[in-house]
């Protein structure tokens, strides 16, 4: 039997330290929803994923209840909404966004991804009336989230492609002006996008996934700080043993939900993304696992070397406890939704500019950040641009989901609400990009020899 | 199926005879008990079967949660395979 140490450090995992399964994301492909009538291909989608995710919820909720596991979201995704939509006769896809929130309403899930659309060497006709849908879709509905993939490291940038998003952005924000331009915590631009990811904003299910799948993401900064609080001073061999042992240990227990999942649901096992995915709550905080490494506030000089070693050690612990590994898998940064990150903006210690490099070695990249209602179009798609190339060069997914609240300035802060948390209002290099992003074209791939 | 059964809080008389009426009600088998007292908190881990178990699992676990809150008491039961998958490779 398994001693009474170990269950009660199980429980004080869960009960003190905010361990949770993140996300059961059902995957759904709708290739075969396509039809010229977006009405048809509306029905044709609303009708499949309410067929497939009828007991997503009920079986997340069955498990939760027996193994004594928060399970924090059931979501969905689905493919790439341009590719399905692209044989429709519309010129807006609005529509197909509508139709996938109510789907999303029915079976409960509390968001939808994949109005999406892969255009990193160039657009179809599809992708250009997707993208242009997008700041509607995302205004007109609750639960949709969207993303475009602008760049790949096999395919360079599509600098046309970023100007666009940059103008898409500023749209989003100004159509929910209300909501602090809500629209934009909910649409991400990614470079190397990843076609299994669990996590929203940024999941879709990827054109080489298959009919149905499930991905669970596992979470837990929480257990990691708690973790290392009990080697303070040690060298960072014991730091990085200690982050693989208990990514191991929260990783085996995504493992055995999702087989649970797929068992119950009767549909094929994806991957587990072992991602340390913060939260807005006191001690669910990736900020605080870098501070407790030594540094005094996250964004201080060494802050890109403890995330690397963390990022890094995630993924070493995790890999072994898995049969399938995938995702974005590693640690995220997000702003709004971690309250150490939050902390340090306030207080002047972390800049966009050290986070962009923080990107570097991170999961992903530059998440929920806030920044002034007048930061003009082609900064923003300029900050897309350094984000793309920081991945295209590193061989990494790396993504932006910017927010441009309107009407706030340095110094106020943004409340999404709920998971999505408070941005305070971060500020930009006032300095013109605009005759760099006015170019368009394409950056090319880079070279991966000489690598010097 | 089996289970563990874990009651921590602070203690007091009766505790170990009303959870096992609890379970003994519902059908089930208790196979195993430690119990200790940590710093005045009481803490009790059980290894159950529920496999004749008369009532589903949530209803069970909610039971056992309400009895707890009654008496000042956190008690939960959960499938003893998170506990293997965790701890054991």
């Amino acid at each position: 039997m398994i001693n009474s140490g170990e269950i009660l450090q199980t429980i004080e995992m869960i009960d003190q330290q905010h361990l949770d399964i993140r996300t059961i994301t059902m995957g759904i492909s709708l290739r075969d929803c396509a039809h010229p009538d977006i009405d048809v291909c509306c029905r044709k989608v609303y009708d499949k994923i309410t067929k497939y995710a009828e007991n997503l919820v009920k079986t997340g909720e069955d498990i939760e209840k027996e193994f004594g596991i928060p399970i924090v979201n059931k979501r969905i995704s689905v493919t790439p909404v341009a590719m399905v939509a692209e044989s429709c006769e519309a010129d807006t896809y609005v529509p197909l966004a509508k139709a996938l929130d109510r789907a999303a309403e029915t079976v409960g899930v509390n968001f939808i991804g994949g109005f999406s659309a892969l255009v990193h060497k160039g657009c179809t006709k599809g992708d250009e009336i997707l993208i242009a849908s997008i700041p509607e879709a995302l205004a007109a509905t609750g639960r949709v989230c969207s993303s475009v993939n602008v760049a790949t490291t096999r395919a360079g940038i599509n600098m046309d492609a970023v100007a666009k998003m940059g103008r898409i952005i500023k749209e989003a924000a100004a159509m929910t002006a209300e909501n602090g331009g809500m629209a934009c915590a909910k649409l991400v631009v990614f470079a190397n996008a990843v076609e299994d990811n669990p996590f929203m904003a940024g999941a879709f299910h990827g054109p080489g996934e298959p009919e149905c799948v499930i991905n669970v993401g596992v979470s837990g900064p929480g257990v990691v700080h708690h973790a290392l609080q009990a080697v303070k001073g040690q060298g960072f061999d014991v730091v990085a043993e200690t982050i693989k042992k208990t990514a191991f240990r929260i990783t085996r227990m995504g493992q055995l939900v999702a087989q649970e999942a797929s068992r119950r649901l009767n549909v094929p096992f994806g991957i587990v993304d072992l991602s340390l995915a913060p939260t807005p709550a006191i001690g669910d905080s990736v900020a605080d696992i870098l501070e407790e490494m030594g540094l005094s506030s996250v964004g201080a000089h060494g802050t890109t070397a403890a995330l690397a070693l963390l990022n890094d050690a995630v993924k070493k612990g995790g890999v072994m406890a898995s049969s399938r590994v995938g995702g974005l898998s590693g640690a995220f940064i997000p702003v709004s939704e971690d309250a150490g990150m939050i902390a340090a903006v306030e207080k002047g210690a972390l800049t966009i500019e050290k986070l962009e490099a923080m990107t570097c070695v991170c999961s992903v990249g530059l998440d929920m950040i806030a920044v002034p209602g007048d930061t003009p179009a082609e900064t923003i798609s300029a900050i897309i641009a350094d984000e793309s190339a920081i991945g295209v060069v590193n061989n990494k997914t790396t993504a932006v989901r910017i927010i441009p609240a309107p009407g706030t300035k340095v110094g106020d802060v943004v409340d999404f609400g709920g998971l999505l948390g408070t941005a305070p209002v971060m500020p930009v290099n006032p300095n013109d990009s605009s005759a760099f992003i006015g170019r368009g074209g394409h950056i090319p791939a880079p070279l991966h020899s000489l690598k010097n | 199926m089996r289970a563990i059964v874990t009651v921590i809080g602070k203690d007091h008389v009766g505790i170990i005879a009303s959870v096992c009426g609890l379970l003994a009600e519902n059908g089930v088998n208790i196979l195993d008990i430690s119990q200790t007292i940590l710093q005045e908190y009481f803490t009790m881990i059980m290894l159950v079967d529920t496999s004749a178990c008369e009532v589903s699992f949530a209803e069970l676990a909610n039971a056992l949660k309400e009895k707890g809150e009654e008496s000042c008491l956190s008690i939960r039961i959960q499938r003893e395979d998170i506990f293997d998958a965790m701890h054991r490779i």
